[in-house]
């Protein structure tokens, strides 16, 4: 049954073969999608998506006092007082103090540095593996293609969570180690998905024309392979960053991950747990803001996906 | 190709119809506006007879069938407003559980894609008992024989086996068959095809239409034939509807349609047929495109591709008028007699 | 089918070989392990593992003593506690991680499947909103924030349930809904989706023509297709759920599997860590057999490859 196409006019569904390049951009191939229109409309998409632009908002709030918080407070994280003791919100301590009487604003904001941090950085890391590990499997194709997805396979199989805690366990809980094991596996997915990528985008004229036009390889892959696969790699690495926090925080709740006297979220979490029966704030208020922090991620995530291929089904 | 129309016992205009559909409007509300997919159509189908309804693509065709039973996904289409009158009952305002007593047992429709039709999960015996399981108090043994026999009678050997298959295992001729059993088995009265064809091989084809004339014989169903190829029409119906734009432009018998046109969007549709060209003639086409249908559209909606339009075509209200018995046009300027259209065949030369 | 089986079965030779050598080689190199020379354990269970090890042999015969014990299916003594097999530990521990899992995996596949096919039935409208929300919110907060939580404000506050212990029905309670909880998040997202994607699917419409009422369109016609994302998600879901969740565990004092790897890192009871990861892997590997078993019969294509 036929319904006219919704969205656009006839003019702005034809893709344009010839985009003289702005000065350093890559010249389009004739039949490459005109990747501008592409981010232009997503980006109308994603404005429309309220739930997508409040995650966005909300992330960028807490992103800003974590970063720029602790310069305006006064108060120092670790600067203890014992006499005080676990003290409920007060004017002085807005959201309270902890056991050993330190500031849990001050504290929580800086647990926000170590937990956002730790969460883009292996996002990063694991990002910059999974895509050119992706890239050059899907590229090179055949056997070799055959043998990278095979080693993913096998690595992906492997419960995870517990060689991160085995590896954590036996030796030693550097800070790096911790980047290590959680970017180890992460890299996997999106190593998969750049291959998928890669392999259609392979299969379309433009890259034949590259070729034929007797660009390199090495530019054939940065200048025209890559930007055409941003899309769900933008996806993919938004949904990353909180199940790396995520991680992170279950890992320091079992003690494993960061240990004082940095904190993270989970760590507070963990303390507060502890002595939740008498002092509950010190559960609710790291809690609260871990969760908004993944809640927004997500929503985000979400967004973006649905905004750069709304054809896609929701999970 | 012409064929005429199949021999029946004139039963245009019968007295009592079994279905009358009266001022039928169907939309869809979509952001970038409202498209008036069915704009105002209004017809009737007698018992055992065959209606054409001939139009290109998004003339209303298909949307106007798939009105008369509801399936329009509701969110960005409606039912405006109209009449389907049916054994006693509105079929477009009728209650949900009227509806669905009436959908695979009285009323049935074929779709379009076979590959796409049916139930991947399903196995094909399932479901071409299922509207039995549904309308009629029948134990599963019975309910499988007479899938079994339903499959025979479509020409699918070794029908008992093939229950037990799935549909990804036949091939797209076979699965329309399996559609028209599944359509059949309640022996309805009135049966909606929508383009059965289109979607087949051009060999497989014939067999398909050959098929549901054999079991519409047999049956006495009535059968509403929804197509864009009107050398089908031709050998298949008694009477043809012309749409076009969501409207009715022409209707009659099908052999009066092809030697007596009387709406030039008609007679330039079997102008363009290559067939009937001279060998070595250019190939005639109708200039134009058909009307965007979210825009309202003023007067008559061919008159900015139709050779004989006036100033009157566009400023005065159309509508659909009889001009001989049984033979209806909406051409304002054929209503007044002011052309008088030659067939196809004559004009060739 | 045995063909399949037994396909699949090869198939999942690397990937164990992958995991024993993974963690025997992590055994090798972990400082005061069993193969460490400082000797930190007791004279006996020292004796022990020399003779589980063959600590003395060079390293290819000791790499092939470990995956012979480990084919055997014997885990060796417990680094930590003297007359005790890793095999008896886990065998101790792992009916109650079952059972918890098996719990959760009720909560979980009960308010998931029916929050995910509610919310697909109108969607956008207020019936799929309430449920996909609280599925967003069931995968933001994590198990150790819900869990503590409920803990606080059921056991603590209202002291409906008692804080600890795994004795009567009422423990199962809390934990199961706590682990259940972000799986039953998980799963309603996906039943929604794969529900979605079938319900607009063509022959959904020939359903509808033929009278069928809206609880055979959804019951008969979408369900076998749209659970199909839902079915491959819990391959390696209830292998997790079943062989104990480290953080449930922990924060209910729950005598399972889970704990008992937690502890037995932290005790730095080397053999005890390495056998449950070992068991775990196994378990995964007969588990996800299964669930493409279940696959199969659901999606009648797979079966012609």
């Amino acid at each position: 049954m036929k319904v006219p196409n919704e969205s656009r006019t006839r003019g702005e569904e034809e893709a344009l073969g010839e985009a003289p390049g702005a000065a350093g951009e890559a010249r389009a191939l004739p039949g490459e999608p005109r990747r501008s229109s592409l981010w232009r409309d997503a980006g109308h998409r994603l404005a429309k998506n309220k739930l997508a632009l409040g995650g966005a908002a909300l992330l960028v709030i807490l992103v800003v006092a974590s970063v720029f918080g602790p310069f305006f407070l006064g108060q120092s994280y670790f600067a203890q007082d014992l006499q005080l003791g676990a003290t409920p919100p007060s004017a002085g301590h807005w959201l309270g103090t902890d056991t050993l009487g330190r500031d849990l604003l001050a504290r929580l904001l800086y647990g926000g540095r170590i937990s956002l941090a730790v969460g883009l950085c292996a996002t990063a890391v694991a990002l910059t593996i999974g895509v050119l590990y992706g890239t050059l499997s899907g590229f090179l194709g055949g056997k070799v293609d055959a043998l990278m997805m095979r080693i993913v396979d096998v690595i992906f199989a492997l419960p995870f969570t517990v060689f991160v805690i085995l590896l954590m366990v036996l030796f030693g809980q550097r800070f790096v180690l911790l980047f290590a094991a959680i970017g180890a596996v992460q890299w996997l997915t999106m190593a998969r998905i750049v291959r998928g990528q890669v392999l259609s985008l392979r299969r379309m004229e433009f890259i034949e024309a590259a070729e034929a036009l007797g660009l390199s390889k090495a530019r054939i892959i940065f200048r025209h392979m890559i930007p055409n696969a941003l899309g769900p790699i933008i996806v993919y690495a938004t949904l990353t960053v909180p199940s790396v926090m995520l991680l992170e925080a279950f890992l320091s709740f079992l003690g494993l991950g960061v240990q004082p006297p940095m904190s993270s979220w989970g760590v507070l979490i963990k303390e507060g747990a502890e002595t939740m029966e008498e002092f509950p704030w010190l559960l609710i208020y790291p809690g609260l803001a871990l969760a908004l922090t993944l809640f927004s991620l997500n929503f985000l995530g979400d967004g973006l996906r649905d905004a750069l291929d709304p054809r896609a089904a929701k999970d | 190709m012409a064929r005429g129309g199949r021999e029946k016992n004139g039963t245009a205009g019968v007295s009592s119809p079994l279905l009358r559909v009266e001022h039928l409007r169907t939309s869809f509300h979509t952001r970038a506006g409202v498209v008036r997919a069915v704009d105002d159509v209004s017809f009737s189908i007698g018992q055992g007879e065959t209606l054409g309804v001939v139009g290109e693509s998004g003339s209303g065709k298909s949307v106007a069938c798939y009105s008369l039973l509801r399936l329009i996904p509701e969110p960005p289409g409606r039912i405006e407003s109209g009449l389907a009158l049916f054994g006693g009952l509105d079929l477009l305002h009728c209650s949900e559980k009227e509806l669905r007593a009436i959908r695979g047992d009285r009323i049935s429709m074929i779709f379009q894609d076979p590959m796409t039709s049916l139930n991947p999960y399903l196995r094909i015996g399932d479901q071409v008992i299922e509207p039995l399981l549904i309308h009629r108090k029948i134990s599963p043994r019975d309910a499988f024989e007479a899938g079994v026999a339903a499959l025979r009678e479509v020409g699918i050997q070794d029908a008992a086996k093939r229950m037990c298959s799935y549909p990804h295992e036949f091939s797209g001729g076979m699965r329309q068959r399996v559609m028209i059993a599944l359509s059949l088995i309640t022996k309805p009265e009135l049966l909606l095809a929508d383009e059965p064809t289109t979607a087949l091989d051009v060999t497989v084809q014939a067999q398909i239409l050959e098929l549901i004339a054999k079991m519409q014989e047999e049956r006495g169903t009535a059968v509403i034939f929804v197509t864009h190829d009107i050398g089908v029409v031709s050998a298949f119906c008694d009477r043809v509807l012309v749409m076009y734009a969501g409207r009715i432009l022409e209707s009659g018998l099908t052999a009066e349609l092809f030697y007596e046109p009387k709406h030039p969007y008609n007679q330039a549709l079997q102008r363009s047929i290559p067939a009937l060209h001279r060998r070595g003639a250019e190939l005639r086409t109708i200039p134009g495109s058909p009307p965007d249908l979210m825009q309202p559209i003023r007067g008559c909606p061919f008159a900015p591709r139709c050779e004989f339009a006036q100033g009157k075509c566009v400023t005065s209200e159309i509508a659909l008028k009889e001009v001989a018995p049984g033979h209806a046009t909406a051409c304002l300027r054929v209503q007044l007699g002011e052309i008088d259209l030659t067939p196809a065949s004559v004009a060739a030369e | 089918m045995l063909r399949f089986i037994a396909i699949r079965l090869l198939q999942a030779i690397p990937v164990l070989l992958a995991v024993a050598t993974l963690t025997f080689f992590m055994l090798k190199l972990a400082p005061g392990g069993p193969f460490s020379a400082e000797k930190s354990t007791t004279p006996e269970i020292q004796k022990q593992l020399e003779a589980h090890y063959g600590l003395n042999k060079p390293l290819f015969a000791q790499y092939v003593t470990y995956l012979g014990n480990v084919v055997r299916g014997d885990l060796g003594p417990s680094f930590k506690y003297p007359n005790r097999t890793v095999n008896e530990l886990i065998g101790q521990a792992f009916p109650v991680s079952a059972e918890l899992g098996f719990w959760a995996l009720l909560v979980a596949l009960s308010l998931g499947l029916s929050a995910g096919i509610v919310a697909s039935l109108r969607p956008n409208t207020l019936t799929d909103y309430i449920p996909s929300g609280l599925a967003m919110i069931g995968i933001c907060l994590p198990i150790f924030v819900l869990g503590p939580l409920l803990l606080l404000v059921f056991a603590l506050k209202l002291q409906w349930a008692r804080v600890s212990g795994w004795d009567d029905w009422v423990d199962r309670i809390l934990p199961a809904l706590t682990l259940g909880a972000f799986y039953a998040a998980y799963i309603a997202r996906l039943t929604r989706g794969g529900m979605l994607e079938v319900l607009s699917q063509d022959f959904i419409r020939t359903a509808r023509a033929k009278g069928a009422s809206p609880a055979r369109v959804v019951l008969k016609h979408s369900l076998r297709g749209g659970l199909i994302p839902v079915v491959s998600y819990l391959g390696p879901t209830v292998a997790g759920l079943l062989t104990g969740s480290f953080v449930v565990e922990t924060i209910f004092q729950i005598p399972g599997l889970g704990r008992y790897f937690v502890t037995a890192a932290f005790n730095r009871d080397y053999t005890m860590v390495v056998g449950t990861v070992l068991f775990y892997a196994g378990f995964i590997v007969v588990f996800n057999l299964l669930v493409d078993l279940v696959l199969v019969r659901m999606n009648p294509k797979l079966r012609f490859e």
